[in-house]
């Protein structure tokens, strides 16, 4: 277990940020993994009073603060109704209501575990970081970084007419995933974009952008295919939760799902604005 | 370093470590309903409210909870009393190691939820573990509790 | 009144059995009844009734620094730098303790486990292993202390695979004061806990001259019984200079003797004491943690404490022995199954807590569901590795075995082409039928067919075997298993009570039997209502204290409400009569001439009536003898509870996920003492078979480390992962229990492996003999199936 020498709850991000920067300080999310660990921190930084914990929605973005408790990312009103269920889904089998209200989005998103669905769902979705130092960056530039030293403030998603959806496979419903997968398709310069994001390989989410354009009536066979074909871009391993050949099995057939699930939504929207 | 919070509905003050938990703290106030159960934040015995809302306590720095209001069994003994009353008729308490906890996330699910179904009690209740029971007697004894709620409010509704 | 309709008023006051009849169940006020259990009140409050609820603030905190060695001897150990922790009181190595070996096992001397540890050991057995105990004034104080102590290991090569240990090289037990007690076949320059061989008829000559026979090879891995409340105890000296340890123990008469033989003191030295518990399902049947803080206090004369974190609980503990089991199973083309052999190989770890004994039960207790067969064998080894230790988990070795010999009865049906059931209702055990496997004994009681014919109704088998395809890329399928167990430990187990009557009349009921939350003092204080004619408040009930409860062998084997039930039923038979007795001397007449209704004692001669009040208060005043009665029992046969259960469950074909759909499950516990109760334990024990089933699994690196070491990495089913589970009763009458009552504790777990394994096969002719059950393996065999 974790030990800590001081707690301080600053009043200010720039007060945050300075006490940061010693080596062995640590800013604290929900405390869920980080209390797990054996680190020695000197000073453990909580971010609690500076009104990180807002979800906002303005006319482009929605803005997820970082102190926002995954609670809150699965009852947001605004992101399921541009993107569905799907976060929803990302977010409710993580391992009871108790934790999802402590655990925040900041926390998942800035340790970039191999086991994230927060990270998966978010990766797939045109998602920025705000940091305090290093200004707004993509999620998926931020993911693939080292942890330093600066804040994250705040997770942003651009508003987009896209479709989203999430799936994962699990052994016991509230266990972290064998696979996660999401996918997300829109219109992207001009051209339909397909989004493929798969976490818990066991290794952390990575994203897969393809300019596929997928038929409407587009058979099962060929789903299969570029689901396939997307699957294989991932690589994978072998833990206590399943081997890797397991995995790219599930990716194949849960991002074939998705794809499927998408199809058919738009098939149906098509044929009621007809 | 001192903190004060408000503790069962009265402010207290602890002298604690940066690193001491919540479950310890309450614990150590004589709040011994709560218990610990895995240290990983996967059983919900440690359940309590920080202000109204469920939280696992083996996981909470005290030093957090400054401020804040912190409720345990022991203070909600009456709401818990007449929904233990429902478990024990269903034999649903067995060991009764995991009942606190269990009862503080029901009691927050009463308040969050509105006539939860089935699928929404179990999701709701699905991070509170039980080894004894297999569960179903809980469902029982809160569906019956709800009916009952239900009535009595019913009943309050002038004619 | 007539002869006869007294016969029946006893019957029903003293729930035995004449040789005119059962008792009837119609009349029983509270027998048969679902009560609330006595302490729910208290338990549902959250009151401070646990162990570490109850433990004084000024108790020494005790810690064990554990190996990180699956085998290794300590050729260093330096502790002076954890000694000079402000706070520590001290830190003792296996130089201070005793050189005398012991078990932990909880089981009546002479225990079947062998002598086989020391409290701290030179050589370490499993990663995980003692290697030093340290105490102190504070958490943090002992958790510095244990970073600071320096050890140096020679590291050895261990056995970390149990299909090699019998007569590896490497010894786990090399040492010559290894002792067995019990001529169990143990042999520790062979890595052989135990070994057997049992049988009745010309197996061989049966098996070849069967139509079918059914050869495979089940394996069942090591479980965790998980309880919630994980190992704990606490010790201190008392005025007497005794030791005093309050543990959360199944066992603590048991635990009393254990304490001794391994501090090496006079058993008369030693008092335990057990106050609530959090669960237990066998893990509390080994003194898992209470020598660590009892050595403490004895050696400092300060009270101490242990409370094990679930690591520990999950890497130094009592799980289930993983086995591997082979069986035949013979019968001829009509399905009459006509043989079965069965070799049991049984992982018992680094020490042999429990190894002899639950070997033992994976052929005794799962071969006799099969009544008609002309010939069986049964034979065992089981073997130490260095793993963490097995001990007692529910079920013990029963569910191991039940899970082979079902899967193979459910495979012989495949071969067959025959519906499961039918194949069980050919050749299942009936009412009256001789158990050549299960110790010649004769099933006095046994519902078995019911049960399986009422489960098959709540499920709807004719509609839904095998399986139906949902249309949605699932398919659902049907499983059938049955099970047995047993009703205490025949010719050994011993429940003795006391009951007295106090002042206004009141009893106390005195038990041994230890109560862990499945509620044995509300169902032994029912029964004593019950032939005291009383109401239940009239009884006060308490925990169990080795100084003043009655001796009893503790609460396992499933013996509590039969054996136990049985002591209460004797007890009150004789504080009945005693009762009679006194009433008649205060009412001056003869002790023939009254009757006691519970509430007075009544001169039939002239009319006049004692209350029991007046007895209690008048027993308080010049009085020459306590009104008081004890009893014991001990059972020479132990009736077999029966089951039959049928799982429901969906399986996506892509991915090999399967999901808990329905399970109907039919118990024959004989009477049904206390109907909710029974019915929670049947719902609790199946949801842990789920999670054995499809999840649970003590996963090690190829070094020995325990990776399954939290809630987090070794996961038992939520609530979102049983599915439902439906329990009903069909009741036989069993002529020896208390009321005709049987256990319902244990076998309550056996049928959910098979069950499932069986529901799967149906659904998708995958055959899984390895638990767990995981989606990848569902998945893996599907595809292999086919490539085929």
């Amino acid at each position: 277990m974790i030990t800590i020498g001081s707690y301080v709850k600053p009043k200010t991000l720039e007060e945050a940020y300075e006490l940061n920067q010693a080596r062995s300080s640590r800013v604290m999310g929900g405390m869920m993994w980080m209390r797990l660990g054996n680190a020695r921190v000197k000073t453990v930084i909580d971010l609690s009073g500076l009104g990180l914990d807002q979800i906002e929605e303005t006319d482009n973005v929605i803005r997820i603060g970082a102190m926002c408790t995954l609670r809150q990312l699965e009852q947001c009103e605004c992101l399921r109704e541009l993107y569905g269920d799907g976060i929803r889904e990302s977010v409710r089998h993580i391992v009871g209501v108790q934790f999802r209200n402590q655990a925040t989005v900041g926390g998942s998103v800035f340790g970039r575990y191999g086991f994230s669905d927060v990270l998966t769902a978010l990766l797939s979705l045109d998602t920025f970081v705000e940091l305090y130092n290093g200004g707004t960056i993509r999620l998926s530039e931020f993911v693939k970084r080292k942890p330093d030293k600066d804040l994250l403030l705040s997770v942003i998603v651009r508003k987009s007419k896209r479709m989203f959806r999430y799936d994962s496979v699990r052994r016991t419903k509230t266990d972290f995933p064998v696979i996660a997968c999401a996918v997300v398709t829109g219109i992207v310069n001009g051209k339909e974009t397909w989004y493929f994001s798969v976490g818990a390989r066991p290794m952390k989410a990575a994203l897969l952008e393809k300019q596929w354009e997928i038929p409407l009536d587009a058979s099962e066979e060929q789903i299969t295919e570029y689901a396939g074909k997307a699957a294989s871009e991932f690589t994978y391993g072998t833990n206590m939760r399943g081997s890797a050949e397991y995995r790219q099995h599930l990716a194949e057939v849960l991002l074939k799902r998705e794809i499927r699930s998408i199809l058919e939504e738009k098939s149906g929207t098509q044929k009621v604005s007809d | 370093m001192e903190i004060q919070f408000v503790l069962n509905g009265k402010k207290v003050t602890a002298d604690v470590q940066p690193d001491a938990v919540l479950l310890d703290v309450v614990r150590g106030l004589g709040c011994k309903s709560v218990k610990c159960g895995c240290e990983t934040t996967n059983c919900g015995l440690c359940t309590v409210w920080i202000d109204g809302k469920s939280s696992l306590s083996c996981s909470v720095l005290a030093a957090r909870v400054d401020g804040h209001e912190v409720t345990t069994l022991e203070g909600v003994e009456e709401e818990a009393a007449e929904l233990g009353r429902f478990l024990a008729a269903e034999g649903a308490e067995q060991c009764g190691f995991c009942s606190p906890g269990f009862i503080m996330n029901v009691l927050a699910m009463m308040r969050e939820l509105e006539n939860p179904d089935l699928d929404e009690i179990k999701e709701y209740l699905a991070g509170n573990l039980c080894r004894c029971t297999g569960y179903m007697s809980q469902l029982r004894a809160i569906q019956k509790y709800m009916e009952a709620k239900q009535t009595e409010q019913c009943m309050e509704v002038p004619a | 009144m007539s002869e006869k309709e007294q016969t029946a008023v006893n019957t029903r006051k003293t729930g035995t059995n004449t040789e005119s009849g059962r008792c009837d169940l119609t009349k029983l006020r509270v027998v048969n009844h679902s009560v609330p259990k006595v302490d729910s009140g208290s338990l549902v409050a959250g009151k401070a009734v646990y162990t570490n609820d109850l433990a004084p603030s000024d108790c020494l905190i005790v810690k064990v620094l554990r190996s990180p060695h699956a085998h290794a001897l300590i050729r260093g150990i330096d502790t002076e730098k954890a000694k000079a922790v402000p706070g520590i009181e001290c830190v003792f190595t296996y130089k201070d303790c005793p050189d005398k070996r012991f078990t932990l096992a909880g089981q009546t001397y002479p225990e079947p486990s062998p002598y086989d540890r020391l409290i701290l050991d030179q050589r370490v057995r499993f990663v995980g292993d003692a290697v030093a105990i340290v105490a102190g004034t504070s958490e943090e104080a002992v958790k510095k202390a244990l970073k600071l102590i320096k050890v140096k290991y020679e590291v050895l090569e261990p056995v970390l695979d149990f299909r090699k240990a019998l007569d590896n090289p490497v010894l786990v037990h090399p040492e010559d004061n290894w002792r067995s007690l019990a001529p169990v076949g143990a042999d520790n320059k062979r890595n052989l806990c135990a070994h057997q061989e049992s049988g009745s008829g010309d197996i061989e000559a049966v098996l070849a001259s069967c139509d079918y026979v059914i050869d495979r090879v089940y394996h069942t891995q090591a479980n965790q019984q998980a309880m919630m409340e994980t190992f704990r105890a606490y010790t201190y000296a008392d005025t007497y200079g005794r030791l005093n340890v309050v543990s959360s123990t199944q066992v603590p008469f048991h635990v009393r003797r254990i304490l001794a033989n391994a501090l090496d003191i006079p058993k008369s030295k030693v008092r335990v004491i057990k106050p609530r518990i959090g669960g237990g399902f066998g893990a509390k049947q080994t003194a898992v943690c209470e020598v660590y803080p009892a050595f403490v206090t004895w050696m400092t004369g300060k009270p101490a404490k242990i409370i094990y974190t679930r690591e520990e609980s999950l890497i130094a503990s009592s799980p289930r022995h993983e086995m591997e089991m082979h069986v035949r199973v013979g019968a001829d083309k009509e399905g009459h199954i006509r043989g079965i052999d069965l070799y049991t190989l049984s992982n018992t770890g680094a020490y042999g807590e429990h190894g002899p004994t639950t070997v033992g039960l994976s052929g005794h207790k799962s071969i006799p569901l099969y009544g008609q067969a002309e010939a069986f064998r049964f034979t065992y080894d089981v073997v130490y590795t260095n793993v963490m230790s097995a001990g007692a988990y529910r079920g013990y070795g029963a569910t191991q075995g039940i899970f082979a010999v079902e899967s193979a009865v459910n495979e012989l049906a495949q071969e067959l082409g025959m519906d499961p059931t039918v194949l069980r209702e050919m050749n299942m055990v009936r009412e009256g039928q001789i158990m050549p496997a299960y110790y010649g004994e004769r099933a006095n009681s046994c519902a078995l067919d019911r049960c399986l014919a009422r489960a098959k109704e709540m499920i709807g088998w004719e509609e839904k075997y095998p399986c139906r395809d949902m249309g949605n890329g699932k398919v659902r399928g049907v499983g059938v298993a049955m099970a047995m167990q047993g009703s205490g430990i025949a010719g050994v187990d011993t429940g003795s009570v006391a009951i007295k009557v106090n002042d206004d009349g009141f009893y106390s009921l005195m038990v041994g039997a230890t109560d862990m939350g499945t509620g044995c003092d509300t169902i032994l204080t029912q029964m004593a209502a019950e032939c005291l004619d009383c109401e239940m408040s009239d009884i006060v009930v308490h925990g169990v204290d080795t100084d003043n409860s009655p001796y009893d062998t503790g609460s396992y084997a499933s013996s509590t409400t039969y054996v136990t039930g049985r002591a209460v039923v004797k007890t009150c038979e004789s504080l009945r009569k005693k009762i009679c007795e006194r009433g008649a001397e205060y009412l001056g007449c003869s002790p023939e001439d009254v009757e006691f209704d519970g509430e007075k004692v009544l001169s039939l001669a002239n009319g006049e009536s004692i209350s029991r009040k007046e007895i209690g208060n008048r027993v308080m005043c010049s009085s020459n003898e306590p009104l008081s009665a004890s009893g014991a029992f001990s059972s020479p046969t132990s009736p077999p509870p029966f089951m039959a259960a049928i799982a429901e469950v969906e399986i996506d074909k892509e991915t090999g996920e399967v999901e808990m759909v329905d399970y109907a499950a039919v118990v024959d516990c004989g009477t049904v003492v206390n109907p909710a109760l029974a019915r929670i334990q049947t719902e609790g024990g199946i949801a842990q078979g789920i999670g054995m089933s499809l999840f649970e699994d003590v996963v090690y690196s190829e070094k020995g480390k325990n990776y399954s070491n939290s809630f987090m990495q070794y996961k038992i089913p939520t609530r979102l992962d049983v599915g439902t589970i439906r329990v009903e009763f069909e009741s036989s009458y069993e002529p020896t229990g208390p009321f005709g009552a049987k256990s319902i504790g244990e076998i309550v777990i056996n049928t959910p492996s098979p069950a499932i394994a069986n529901a799967i096969q149906n659904a998708t002719g995958v055959i899984l003999r390895d638990l767990p059950m995981t989606a990848e393996k569902v998945y893996m065999e599907m595809k292999k199936a086919e490539q085929q």
